[in-house]
């Protein structure tokens, strides 16, 4: 026959879904979270959000051109880096932190160990526990959400500085207006209802199974109850949701089998109670994530899965 | 009824969603016109390839032995045209591996071989001594000699017989058309190698995308009279890819597990492919041996899709022009359907036992997505049907690691290809596994 063949190895078909799609599904579930950030702390917000995804991507485009490797930045991974360290900067910050963080994010903790894939932590994650060390006044300073709209934004403290600081539940914002984002807070961390919303989104198109985020919240949940915490305002303040369904799901820094996921949620849940009930910081969630990503690889070679018919029980014949 | 007989399949890890496309499981099969030549391959089975046992310029007719072996491991070939041999010559397979030929010219008579009588069994002898002489191999794609499978290794109690009407695969849909089209001749199948092999359970396992075929096979059953009929029973499987690997379907259909390097009598299982229970019955009652296959024609790359049945041997090429012929120029060529199947280097190959589909694929369809670096996203994990984990065995392969690739059971890959099919990065890991497996091997040998 005239016509050449193409002769490869099989499986000769695909399903179809690629990095590029698997990312711009976590950038749709966002989506509610960025808007919620924009109606609570006004259009700074985006301001921030967009100067954070930009210096990623643009450190992400200079780091391959360097290292001579193939370009990334159409994975739109880089894109996601961003959005996520926007999410979890307070709105007052100079965008020049913000954009200092992108560049630690991708040149630091991703494109130095190798680029997507090869990170051993959460490079947003890592890049705001470094942002919070070297600006900690910057990162800790709080805005009242709406009032933005005022001449002098109101600063005021996270409820879980204020429950540090010894003030009764009453001090408090009430649940509801916790659930929907009105208390003080990071950009995209405050408005559980929208983080939901997006957790739901990425369940229902399997971009991540739900062992990860309900094992961590659930093991919050009962940590906060032993240690005689308000349960509700332990899950619905701080960082727990954007942590628990965005941050700890990240595939790279995740383990890959339920067993070791389920034993890594638990892990984040209870280093961040720890932080929270006996630290001297009011919030542990970047710290309790960043640490179990470095034991994900220790997690993965412990829960290995045993191969078909290698179990060591017996057969019924 | 009998509790021993699941109503519902025991579960099983992992799969994927394939696309069904069996865009030919509702027409009827053709037979293709003689073909004018047939070239037979000697080794169309799992096994040392036979030696011919005609000569050049011999007149054969359908269903004359023309070649066979002593070894135990193999399985006769038969004529599948009348006419003249007219060379025995090297022709490459499949897999790129040269073998061994006969090819038969056609008298254009079809005129079947005195030899074809049905064969007389008394006795359990008789009967796998019939399995033999009747050429059948294990025609899901395996190639293995039926007789081998029939032949219960001393030890080993057989309970259960699972009949393999899964047919996971996108577009092929010969079995299905085998089921609804040779009923009888399976039920037939059937029934010898219960009464032979004194099995008293037989599981049919049927995909739930074929309602037709669960339907037919289940009325059959139902109207029967035969006495034994009351042990077999056909179950719905769930349509998740690969449903009929034989170690899945065992534990789909019993819930035991037939242990790493183990066979199914292990568990006390024996599966056979409906199309091979089939032609056994064919043979029991007519002595026709395998001489013929129905292909599923299929892909984008095809006019009119069709399952066709033709004689063994015939060039691929006479079949896609029966088929109409290319719609637009193919890309890829599948002996097998396009998640297990063996992409060819030319459409001027013969039809050989194992066959079951050849499927065309055009430019779009055999597009590959350029790999990207793995994100460990788990997919293959926890796709993968033998619980292995695909993106570590691609990563030793590629560092030569073979230490770490016996431990992580490389050899137990199936290479089922749920894994490559899951990858959002497009990763090559069936490709990089059977690498992998080579080096095993290799490593073996050396010692």
């Amino acid at each position: 026959m005239k016509e050449k063949l193409i002769v490869s190895s099989s499986p000769h078909i695909h399903n179809g879904t690629t990095t590029h799609k698997i990312m711009l599904d976590v950038i749709l579930a966002l989506v509610p979270a960025v808007v919620a950030s924009v109606i609570l702390f006004g259009p700074r917000a985006l301001l921030l959000i967009f100067v954070s995804i930009a210096a990623c991507v643009v450190s992400e485009y200079i780091c391959r051109k360097v290292m001579k490797r193939e370009n990334t930045i159409g994975d739109l991974s880089a894109v996601v880096t961003g959005l996520l360290l926007a999410l979890n900067l307070p709105v007052s910050i100079n965008p020049l932190i913000a954009a200092f963080g992108g560049v630690i994010a991708i040149v630091v903790v991703k494109q130095m160990f190798g680029g997507i894939g090869q990170n051993f932590v959460n490079p947003a994650l890592a890049a705001r526990i470094i942002l919070l060390n070297s600006f900690p006044k910057d990162m800790t300073t709080w805005t009242q959400p709406f009032s933005y709209k005022y001449v002098d934004a109101i600063t005021t403290a996270s409820p879980l500085g204020l429950l540090k600081q010894g003030a009764p539940v009453s001090q408090l914002p009430s649940l509801l207006n916790m659930f929907v984002g009105d208390r003080a807070g990071c950009l995209g961390e405050t408005c559980t209802l929208a983080l939901l919303l997006g957790g739901i989104y990425l369940v229902a198109r399997k971009v991540i199974s739900p062992v990860i985020p309900l094992c961590y919240l659930g093991t919050a949940a009962v940590l906060s109850a032993c240690m005689g915490r308000n349960v509700l305002i332990d899950l619905l303040s701080g960082g727990l949701m954007l942590g628990a369904i965005f941050m700890a799901t990240d595939y790279t820094t995740s383990p890959m089998t339920v067993k070791g996921q389920i034993i890594y949620a638990i892990g984040c849940g209870v280093v961040t109670m720890l932080i929270r009930n006996f630290g001297n910081l009011p919030e542990g969630v970047s710290y309790a994530i960043v640490l179990m990503n470095i034991l994900v690889p220790l997690i993965d070679s412990g829960t290995r899965p045993v191969a078909f018919g290698k179990e060591p029980s017996k057969n019924e014949t | 009824m009998n509790e021993d007989f699941p109503t519902v399949p025991f579960k099983t890890h992992g799969g994927a969603e394939v696309p069904h496309r069996k865009n030919t499981a509702q027409a009827e099969s053709v037979v293709l016109p003689p073909p004018e030549q047939v070239v037979l391959p000697m080794q169309q089975h799992v096994g040392p390839p036979l030696t011919p046992t005609v000569k050049v310029g011999d007149h054969v007719l359908i269903g004359q032995k023309i070649a066979d072996s002593d070894a135990f491991v193999s399985a006769p070939i038969h004529a599948s045209i009348s006419g003249n041999v007219s060379a025995f010559k090297k022709v490459s397979l499949a897999g790129g591996q040269v073998q061994n030929a006969v090819v038969i010219d056609s008298d254009g008579k079809m005129e079947i071989s005195p030899e074809v009588q049905p064969p007389k069994i008394e006795s359990k002898d008789d009967f796998l001594k019939a399995v033999h002489a009747s050429g059948l191999v294990g025609l899901g794609g395996a190639g293995f000699p039926t007789y081998v499978k029939l032949t219960v290794p001393k030890g080993k109690n057989v309970d259960t017989l699972i009949i393999n009407v899964a047919e996971c695969e996108p577009y092929i849909t010969s079995d299905n058309r085998c089921a609804l089209e040779d009923t009888e001749k399976a039920f037939t199948g059937i029934r010898a190698v219960q009464k032979w092999l004194d099995i008293h359970r037989v599981i049919i396992g049927v995909e739930s995308n074929k309602p037709d075929v669960i339907e037919k096979l289940n009325q059959v059953l139902a109207e029967s009279k035969e006495t034994r009929d009351g042990e077999i029973h056909l179950l719905k499987l769930r349509s998740r890819y690969p449903q009929g690997a034989e170690k899945i379907l065992i534990q789909s259909c019993t819930g035991r597990r037939v242990p790493m390097g183990g066979l199914p009598a292990d568990v006390g299982c024996i599966v056979m492919n409906i199309t091979s229970a089939a032609r056994l019955g064919d043979y029991l009652t007519t002595g026709m041996p395998l001489t013929t296959k129905r292909v599923t024609i299929d892909g984008s790359a095809i006019q009119e899709p069709k399952n066709v049945i033709v004689p063994i041997g015939t060039n691929i090429r006479t079949i896609i022009d029966f088929c109409g012929g290319y719609k637009e120029p193919p890309k890829k060529i599948l002996m097998g359907g396009p998640m297990m199947g063996i992409s060819i280097a030319s459409d001027e190959l013969p039809v050989v036992k194992q066959n079951n589909g050849i499927i065309c694929l055009g430019e779009q369809e055999a597009h590959k997505m350029e790999p990207t670096a793995c994100i460990r996203c788990g997919r293959c994990v926890s796709g993968c049907p033998m619980n292995l984990m695909p993106t570590l065995l691609e990563k030793y392969a590629a560092a030569k690691r073979v230490d770490m690739l016996k431990k992580l059971s490389v050899m137990d890959c199936m290479e089922c290809g749920t894994c490559a099919f899951n990858c959002p990065a497009g990763r090559p890991l069936v490709q990089a596994i059977r690498l992998g497996k080579a080096m095993v091997k290799a490593e073996g040998k050396k010692k």
